[in-house]
This record gives C-alpha cells, structure tokens and sequence, in this order.
C-alpha cells in the first residue's frame, strides 16, 4: 500500500515533467528541440511574474500591518485584486520620455534589464529534474548575467539627462558593484563544498539525509555564515531597504528611473522583483537544499511546493527587514562592504577549507565556528573607530 | 561556416565597428560592450563555457561599467565636431585593410584544408583550475601582486589629503 502512495507522490512530483513528456510525444522529430525548449521557458515566464504580482500585495498589506495601518484594501476581497490595478494603471499611463533624452538608450534600458533578469532562471532548479539548462557552469552564468543588470542601470540613469537619475544611477552601480564581491565570494564556499559549478549538483548533493536531518550547507558553520553575507549582499544587489539610498524615495525621488513613467516603469519594477527573487532562489540553491524537503519523512510533498515554500519565507524575511531597518547612507554601505563583508566572506572561505581537511565531529564543528565568530567579533569592534571594549553611552537629544 | 557563427560574427563587427564610428561616447561604450557580448557567444560556441561567462562577467560587468563612470564623471560624452575626421579617415582605412591582408594570409596559410582529427580540448572549469594551481601557479601569483599593486595605488589616489597638509595650507 505504502509503495503505491509513493509510487503517487513521485508521480506529482514529476508531474510537470511527465506532462511536458506528453506533449513532446505530439510534436513531429525536427521540432522537437525548440518545442522542448519553449515549453520548459513558458511557466517560468508565467509563474515568476504571476509572483510578482502576489509579492506586490503581500509586501504592501504585510508593510501596512507592521506600520499598524491597513494596507490596499479596496480591490477585492483584502485587496487581493490590486496587481490587477496596477496593471491596468501602468498601461494606460501616458508615456512621458523628456525632450533632450538619448532616445534609443531610453527604450533599451529597461528591455536589456527585463531580459537579464529573465536569463537568470535559466539555471535555477526549480524542482526535482525541473531546470531549463543544465549548464556545467551554472552558477558562473548566474553571476555572469546578474552583472549585465549594472549596465542597465548605467543606461537608465544616463540616458534620461536629469541630474538626480545621473546620481541615482552612479550610487546604485557603486552599490552594486561593491556587493557583487561578497555575493560571489560567498557562494564560492558552496562551490568548494561541491566540488561543482552546476546548480542541479549541488542540490542533489543536499538531498540527501542522515537520520532524519537533511545535508543542507546552511547547517555547517561556514554555511551559516555564507548564508547571511549571500542574503545580505542580495538584498544590497537589489537595492531593497535598507540599501534603497538608490532609489530612496524621501531623497531622491527615484534615483534613475525617475523619467520613467507608465509601463517602462512597471518593467524596472518588475526587473528588480525578479532580479530579487532570482538571487534568492540561487541562495536556496546554495544553502538550503533547493528542492529538498527539509526533513526525511516529508518528501511525500512535491519538490517545486518546497522550493516555493522557501521562496516566500525569503520573501517574507525581505518584506520584514524592510518594515523595520532605517535606509544606510552611502558611506555607511559602503563601508560595510568594503571593510567588513569582503573580508568576513574571505575568512569564510579560509574557514570552509579548515572544516573540509578535519575529520568529521564535533573538533572541525568548534574549530570553524570559533574562527568565524571571532573574526566577525573583531571585524565589526575594528569598524567602530578604535572603541574596542567600550561601555556604551547613549545621548539623548535636547 | 554555421549560420549560427555567421550571426554572432556578424553582431560582434557591426558592434566593434560602431564603437569606432559613433559620435556620442557613450553610444560607442554600449556598442563596444554589444562587441564583446558577441565575443563571448563565440567562446561559449567553440565550448569553453568558463572563458565564455566570465567574458561576460568581466568585460560586461566590469570594463564597460568602468568606462560608463569614466564618461559620467568628466564630460567628455558632449560630442564635439572636430575636423580631424575626414583627413584620417584614408590613411586609418589603408592601414585596417593591410592589417587584415597580413592576417589573413597568416590565417589561410596556417590551416590545412583537411580536418585535423585531435580530441577536443575540454574548457572545463575543474581543468582550468588545476592548471592554474599546478602549471602556471606563479603566472597567478605575480597577476595577485599585480592587483594588490592596483589596489593599493587606487586607494591612494583617491585618499583624501592628510588634516596637516590643509591646515598648513590655510595658515
């Protein structure tokens, strides 16, 4: 009896797959390839977006609720048709595009941000054999193609010709760039784990279990720690609060997509979503198993449930952290990256070869997470100006 | 002569060329980075995905975006007329045309019109590593010295003048 339930639940496990299978059978020999490739594409254009339009109003209702005010709750039943709104406001917005704007540049700047955003999927697993392309490079290309964002941010904040886009756009590729470097440092611990640049290895080596614990790299030292430093230089990357200075809304305006109005703006909106939820399906990837159930007598739940049930708790942790942390100035950011992330994923690495060479149990478990809470300890004591052990004094305001 | 190199040596002249030709800098920056998108294609074509994607990472992703905050920083993307186009456009256009006689002759001379039947060299990137660890580790180290060097030197050049200096100056 058991071995039929599993025999069922392995079957709407893959069923997406099995479908996908089915109709490729109707489909005559030399169209096959394209037909395999458009069906795999097609959900993912359709599901990601689909979330991102959920993720509209979760964040606006969950940022009301912590702000203890109602959040949109006029469109449908608690405002769950406001997506909807939203679009149909955006497409009908006139389409403003100031006089003395680079007119090509204008138009392709959101288009080249879109389809970077878009590229990113391509290597993320989505369940168990559910990825577009294998590549045996796969993270590689993830980062290869979350860096073509910067350059469309440089054409955005350029091609509008107004002085406050020109700034936004100089402090967000600043920002941008200098998180890119902890982002890929620590996901290179994963990476050394592994032994593998393709995402589909490394989640079939996290699915497997001791007991009824799972492999997860977030349950290791070193996997903690790559795991906040990946979160925090993602939430940096897409410049969500409290990284917004870009696009800082009580300062400048929008930084640089201020020109844009109507759809053009509902499409950076949409790339940065996507962009956001990319970088957190990549930090699923690497730290939290993917597609895998977090304990051994769970994996009767299909594998896309629980790697979308871990998207939106990331989601909902960056809804969180928004409604609660103030913005950081820019020279606070920077500094932060600079002189505290870079060095504390360097350390990480140094630390995930020490606990790879030790022999498993608890020394290597002491060991490694000794280092790295000291090095995070004098990390952060060295960035407060030489006030090593200090008693802390607040002054109050007169 | 697949159609699909056709296409991407197509995208990655017509992108270089631009870059040449086009009056506003910051037209030529996005053209060249068009160029090297291209090149990149070319490398993941002939199967070396590891050069391909950090092609990307890093022309894309850092030497155009270096070039964009070179030209947003200083003003040089107002477009100038100058009349210097027209008398070096002959002797630049000879000298391309004998650079490209000299290559491609070294190019049509070199290769054999049979296929050469070697195993195609794996680009992996477990390969690349290992040798980089095992053959060429000095290369790598004195590129590390290189960029400690770049590093350092940046850092100094944008450091702030030390307080004595400007006090100094005041009096």
């Amino acid at each position: 009896m058991s071995g039929s339930l599993l025999a069922y639940a392995n079957d709407v496990d893959q069923i997406f797959v099995l479908a996908k299978h089915w109709l490729l059978g109707y489909v005559p020999g030399p169209l096959e390839p394209i037909t395999s490739a458009i069906l795999s594409v097609v959900p993912v254009m359709l599901a990601f977006p689909l979330l991102f339009a959920i993720t509209t109003v979760l964040e606006r209702k969950g940022l009301g609720r912590m702000q203890n005010r109602y959040g949109p709750n006029r469109t449908g039943w608690f405002g769950i048709l406001q997506p909807m709104a939203d679009g149909v406001k955006s497409l009908t917005k006139e389409d403003i595009v100031p006089r003395t704007a680079d007119q090509l540049v204008h138009y392709l700047a959101p288009v080249v941000m879109v389809i970077a955003s878009f590229l990113a999927y391509a290597v993320l697993p989505i369940g168990r054999n559910m990825v577009i392309a294998n590549l045996n490079a796969g993270v590689l290309f993830f980062f290869a193609i979350g860096s073509m964002v910067e350059l469309s941010v440089f054409m955005a904040g350029w091609s509008s010709h107004s002085k406050y886009s020109l700034l936004g756009a100089m402090r967000a590729i600043a920002q941008m760039i200098s998180y890119e470097m902890p982002l890929v440092l620590s996901s290179v611990v994963v990476i050394m784990a592994a032994g593998s640049l393709s995402t589909v290895t490394i989640v079939n080596l996290q699915a497997g279990y001791t007991g009824i614990w799972p492999h997860w790299y977030l349950f290791t030292p070193w996997g903690i720690v790559g795991f906040v430093i990946f979160m925090i230089a993602a939430t940096a990357e897409s410049n969500r609060c409290p990284f917004d200075m870009p696009e800082g809304e009580s300062e400048i305006i929008a930084g640089y997509f201020i020109e844009y109005s109507g759809f053009k703006f509902a499409l950076f909106f949409l790339a940065e979503y996507l962009g956001m939820f990319a970088t957190s399906a990549m930090a699923i990837t690497l730290f939290l198993g993917g597609w895998a159930a977090p304990f051994s007598f769970l994996t009767w739940i299909p594998s896309y449930i629980w790697f979308f049930a871990k998207l939106l708790t990331i989601i909902f942790m960056f809804i969180w952290v928004r409604g609660t942390l103030p913005r950081l100035r820019m020279d606070q950011l920077m500094n932060f990256a600079w002189k505290f992330m870079l060095p504390l994923s360097l350390i990480n690495i140094v630390g995930a070869g020490v606990w790879h060479f030790m022999p498993a149990g608890f020394v290597r478990w002491g060991a490694v997470s000794l280092l790295l809470i000291l090095s995070c300890v004098l990390l952060s004591r060295g960035l407060r100006r030489n006030k090593w052990f200090h008693v802390r004094t607040y002054r109050y305001a007169t | 002569m697949t159609i699909s190199f056709l296409l991407l040596a197509a995208i990655t002249i017509i992108g270089t060329a631009a870059a040449m030709t086009l009056k506003n800098l910051v037209h030529c920056v996005l053209a060249l980075t068009l160029g090297l998108v291209g090149l990149a294609a070319l490398y993941l074509e002939l199967g070396a995905q590891f050069v391909g994607f950090t092609q990307i990472l890093v022309y894309v992703g850092a030497v155009a975006i270096l070039a964009a905050f070179a030209i947003m920083m200083t003003r040089s993307a107002i477009p100038t007329l100058s009349n210097a186009e027209s008398s070096f456009r002959a002797s630049g256009s000879l000298i391309a045309v004998l650079v490209f006689a000299v290559l491609a002759w070294a190019v049509y001379t070199g290769t054999s019109k049979q296929a050469i039947l070697l195993a195609p060299p794996e680009g992996s990137v477990a390969q690349v590593g290992s040798a980089l660890m095992h053959h060429f580790v000095l290369p790598l180290e004195v590129i590390g010295l290189l960029l400690t060097a770049a590093l350092v030197g940046a850092a100094i050049v944008a450091m702030d003048e030390p307080r004595a200096k400007q006090t100094r100056g005041r009096q």
